[in-house]
């Protein structure tokens, strides 16, 4: 029997891969940056996967979850508060590498990955 | 075709190593020791009905004020990017955009004031929901797209959000000072009375923290927005 966890974890794998193979074989700039917000995604998946546990809720104390029984009943906070730090990063990251690729596109009017050359051996 | 093959044969380890670990994951069925303080004491010492906000705000606040400035240091690097240097080669001419039509412009007009309303409402009971400040902040950002897409041509006051960022980002590290001289530590929520857990104004100053961080990441993300957005105003200015 596959957790929802352990679902929820094999997704994430596989859009991190999908997010790889994107960024290792697309030549268009704007192409590796979506690959790189895939594989981001997957990340952060992953992590909030591995803070599941089965039968908890939400780690929210109201009615449901009184303060008493917040132990037994609410899963794992801790990957939750990175995958919030994480995803707010992520969008930092993706801001730059987008306005880096208006840049480069201005320089040469291509998004080509192989019509840039500078740094090549 | 090399290269792809490499490709290939270096995600078919990647994926490997994947395997490896699901198949080897076993869930926890206890909560481990840093999660089970967070769960009993955050009632009790913080006050926060939402156990990740409590973390997120005052256990690990450092590290947010860290995460504050590396989004604030991003917006600064795209506004610097995005201003600096005359492209190299000569503008080609760009067309025109079509119009963007009457149900964009209208349901702007209607969606943005709701848009804001919801952000704020995130970012104000991240202490008790499942929202917070950059939560809320994102959507507030999200209805300034609308904005920007319903009026390409549409100027943001680079004034104002300046402002706006640089005064949040002020309180909240003043917020933090203040939790050293008057409770117990660097960004201390118990400034202010904790009050009954569930309430609006309960855990302290952490819906202050919040919604000063939503604001903060508010205008940062509509600064970067912003910025990307008028290098096409530029080129257009230029041309007529």
């Amino acid at each position: 029997m596959i957790s929802l966890a352990q679902m929820a974890m094999a997704t994430g794998f596989i859009l991190i891969l999908i997010g790889f193979y994107g960024a290792l074989t697309q030549r268009n700039l704007l192409r590796m940056i979506v690959a790189f917000s895939i594989a981001d995604a997957g990340v952060n998946i992953v992590i909030v996967a591995i803070g599941h546990m089965r039968g908890r809720t939400a780690p929210i104390i109201d009615a449901a979850v009184p303060v008493a029984d917040a132990v037994a009943r609410v899963i794992d906070p801790v990957p939750q508060a990175l995958v919030l730090t994480a995803i707010v990063i992520g969008v930092g990251v993706t801001a730059l590498m987008l306005a880096y690729a208006l840049k480069l596109h201005e320089r040469k009017r291509t998004l080509d990955i192989a019509r840039f050359t500078e740094l090549k051996w | 075709m090399i290269k792809r093959a490499i490709a290939l044969l270096l995600l078919l380890a990647v994926g490997a190593l994947f395997a490896s670990l699901l198949a080897g994951y076993v869930p926890d069925s206890e909560l481990n020791q840093t999660a089970r303080y967070y769960a009993e004491r955050t009632a009790g010492d913080i006050g926060a009905a939402n156990i990740v906000t409590a973390i997120v705000v005052t256990y690990r606040g450092l590290d947010t004020l860290g995460e504050v400035t590396v989004l604030f240091i991003t917006a600064a690097i795209v506004g610097l990017v995005l201003a600096q240097g005359q492209p190299a080669l000569p503008h080609t001419p760009r067309q025109l955009r079509p119009p963007v039509g009457e149900l964009l412009t209208t349901g702007s007009r209607m969606l943005t004031p709701l848009i804001l309303l919801l952000g704020v409402y995130v970012f104000v009971n991240g202490h008790l929901t499942p929202g917070g400040g950059f939560q809320g902040g994102a959507i507030i950002a999200s209805g300034m797209l609308l904005l920007l897409l319903a009026d390409p041509l549409k100027h943001f006051s680079h004034q104002l959000i300046s402002v706006l960022e640089s005064l949040s980002g002020l309180l909240f590290v003043g917020i933090g000072v203040l939790g050293v001289l008057f409770a117990s530590g660097f960004l201390d929520n118990r400034l202010l009375p904790i009050g009954n857990l569930g309430e609006l104004f309960s855990a302290g100053v952490i819906p202050v923290i919040y919604s000063l961080i939503g604001l903060k990441v508010g205008a940062e993300f509509s600064s970067m927005l912003a910025n990307l957005s008028e290098i096409d105003k530029t080129d257009k200015t230029e041309e007529t």
